[in-house]
């Protein structure tokens, strides 16, 4: 049985094409909130970064920032600074440190941390109320991080 | 940017400009004075009590935060969906039940005397020195003096008794005693305030006090006061109890949530009714 599930697993890395590539969010390399590395050792796809960032129960990025290249999505909220130009601001490592987890570079953000599996106080099994699974996985998967960032990298003013 | 932004934007420029002429508009609370039924003005914006030095320097109830159409609902009783479930706790609390063949009338007698101001002060320490909601006196009452069922928290037998009994203390401000053998109840509660629960690692604090005024998607976010509860929810086409809304809100930062009438989330609402004093109880709430 347990073998079964190592094995399962080990194909769906390989079918990713990212076997013994991927981070995981323990490992991750923190550099002053930056990390250089790339989380899934595969390059990352901006337009599957643009629907992550506008889909509620993914990273659901509008829901606090306005993304001036994004026109076509209602009701972008204000409660964070505008996205656009932040390719200009910061290097591909501190975006994908700012989207891992926020926090490494602004103190007690209110930015969830989007590639983060605790410690946190109650943690659900995503929007149901209960408790979370032992197992509980990131808000985004390594690669959903990468589309991202890759995105981010388009915001340039 | 979408329509509705820019329209933000516009808006709050230039009131900005014309009004203030100084310093960064928050979009909202509006400018508006909530009379009901022409009759009762109810307060909706205060200075803020003491305890929030540092925190807030003015309070002010969600309805400020709705859109017009949604606040005009809340300044007729006819407009009001609220009215039709209130009107059946009316006739609840005249209504025998249980084994001693008693209503809530027998005892309490007129319920707009012996109510009046009675949800200002809730929850509160009961003789036995226990933090106690609305919900918990009622079923006090229906369990221990009227041998009838306790009603389930968030029932509707249970929301059309907490809003005929809310009604009684429209116009009157929140009043919740937070010292002596209420203090060690506020302290826990406003620890859990401030406490950033959950997956999203957000406090109740992060999104009411930091970022009130401001838009979450397409929420207006308000400073998440409960001087209108309970509230009658649009989007539910039904009434929300205080638990209820507090539920929805933990559970929504990925957090595993309390339940409605936890020893918490009675703390907490003793700590969210005193961050609302100088406010007045609406008797009862819309919301989109
Ligand atoms: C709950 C609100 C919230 C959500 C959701 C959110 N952010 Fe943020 N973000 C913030 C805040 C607030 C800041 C400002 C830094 C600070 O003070 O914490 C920020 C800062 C940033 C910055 C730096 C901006 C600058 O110019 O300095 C980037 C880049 C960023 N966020 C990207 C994202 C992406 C990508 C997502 C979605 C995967 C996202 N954010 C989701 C609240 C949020
Ligand atoms: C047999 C008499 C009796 C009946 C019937 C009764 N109550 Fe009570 N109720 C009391 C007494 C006595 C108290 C005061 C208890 C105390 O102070 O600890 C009380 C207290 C309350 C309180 C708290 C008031 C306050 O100021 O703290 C509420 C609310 C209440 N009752 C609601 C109800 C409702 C609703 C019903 C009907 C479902 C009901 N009661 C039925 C006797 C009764
Ligand atoms: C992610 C942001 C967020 C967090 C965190 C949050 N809420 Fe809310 N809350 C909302 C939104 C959105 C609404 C609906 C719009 C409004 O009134 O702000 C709301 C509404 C409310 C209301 C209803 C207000 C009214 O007048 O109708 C109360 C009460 C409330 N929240 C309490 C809390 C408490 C207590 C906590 C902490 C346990 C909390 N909220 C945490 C977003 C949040």
């Amino acid at each position: 049985m347990k073998r079964h599930v190592v094995m399962a697993a080990f194909a769906a890395a390989l079918a990713a094409g990212s076997a013994g590539a991927e981070v995981a969010p323990a490992d991750v390399k923190w550099d002053e909130g930056a990390i250089a590395q790339s989380l899934s050792g595969v390059a990352g796809d901006p337009d599957s970064g643009a629907k992550i960032m506008t889909t509620n129960a993914l990273g659901n990025c509008v829901a606090c920032h306005q993304i001036s290249a994004m026109p076509t999505v209602q009701f972008q909220g204000d409660i964070a600074p505008a996205l656009d130009g932040a390719a200009d601001r910061y290097s591909e490592a501190q975006l994908r440190g700012i989207v891992v987890d926020a926090k490494h570079t602004f103190e007690a953000s209110f930015m969830p941390g989007m590639y983060k599996t605790g410690p946190f106080i109650r943690p659900g099994d995503a929007y149901t109320g209960k408790a979370a699974p032992a197992d509980l996985p990131p808000i985004l998967d390594a690669q959903q991080i990468e589309d991202v960032v890759a995105y981010l990298l388009t915001l340039k003013e | 940017m979408s329509l509705r932004n820019s329209r933000n934007k516009i808006a709050a420029t230039a009131f900005a400009a014309l009004v203030l002429g100084l310093g960064p508009a928050l979009a909202g609370p509006a400018d508006d004075t909530l009379v009901v039924n022409e009759d009762v003005t109810i307060v909706t914006r205060a200075p803020a009590a003491a305890h929030l030095d540092g925190h807030l320097k003015e309070v002010y109830s969600g309805w400020l935060f709705r859109e017009d159409e949604t606040r005009k609902m809340q300044k007729d009783d006819f407009d009001n969906p609220n009215f039709v479930f209130l009107e059946q706790g009316l006739d609840a609390w005249s209504a025998v039940d249980g084994s001693e063949g008693k209503s809530c009338a027998n005892c309490h007698e007129d319920i707009a005397d012996s109510m009046a101001g009675v949800r200002a002060t809730m929850p509160k320490v009961n003789a036995k020195g226990d933090l106690w909601s609305m919900e918990d006196y009622i079923n006090d009452c229906r369990t221990n003096r009227m041998g009838a069922e306790a009603w389930k928290w968030n029932s509707a037998d249970m929301k059309n008794m907490t809003l005929a009994i809310s009604l009684q203390s429209r116009g009157m401000p929140v009043n919740v005693a937070i010292d002596g053998p209420a203090q060690a109840f506020w302290e826990k509660g406003k620890e859990m305030y401030y406490t950033r629960f959950g997956q999203l690692e957000m406090s109740c604090a992060n999104c009411h006090e930091d970022n009130f005024g401001n838009y979450i998607r397409a929420d207006h976010l308000s400073q998440g006061q409960v001087n209108g509860f309970p509230v009658y929810r649009l989007k539910d086409s039904g009434v929300v109890s205080i638990h209820q809304r507090f539920v929805g809100c933990v559970r929504d930062t990925r957090a595993e949530t309390f339940a409605a009438g936890s020893q918490e989330f009675r703390e907490l609402e003793l700590y969210v009714a005193s961050r609302g004093m100088g406010l007045e109880i609406e008797g009862a709430g819309v919301r989109p």
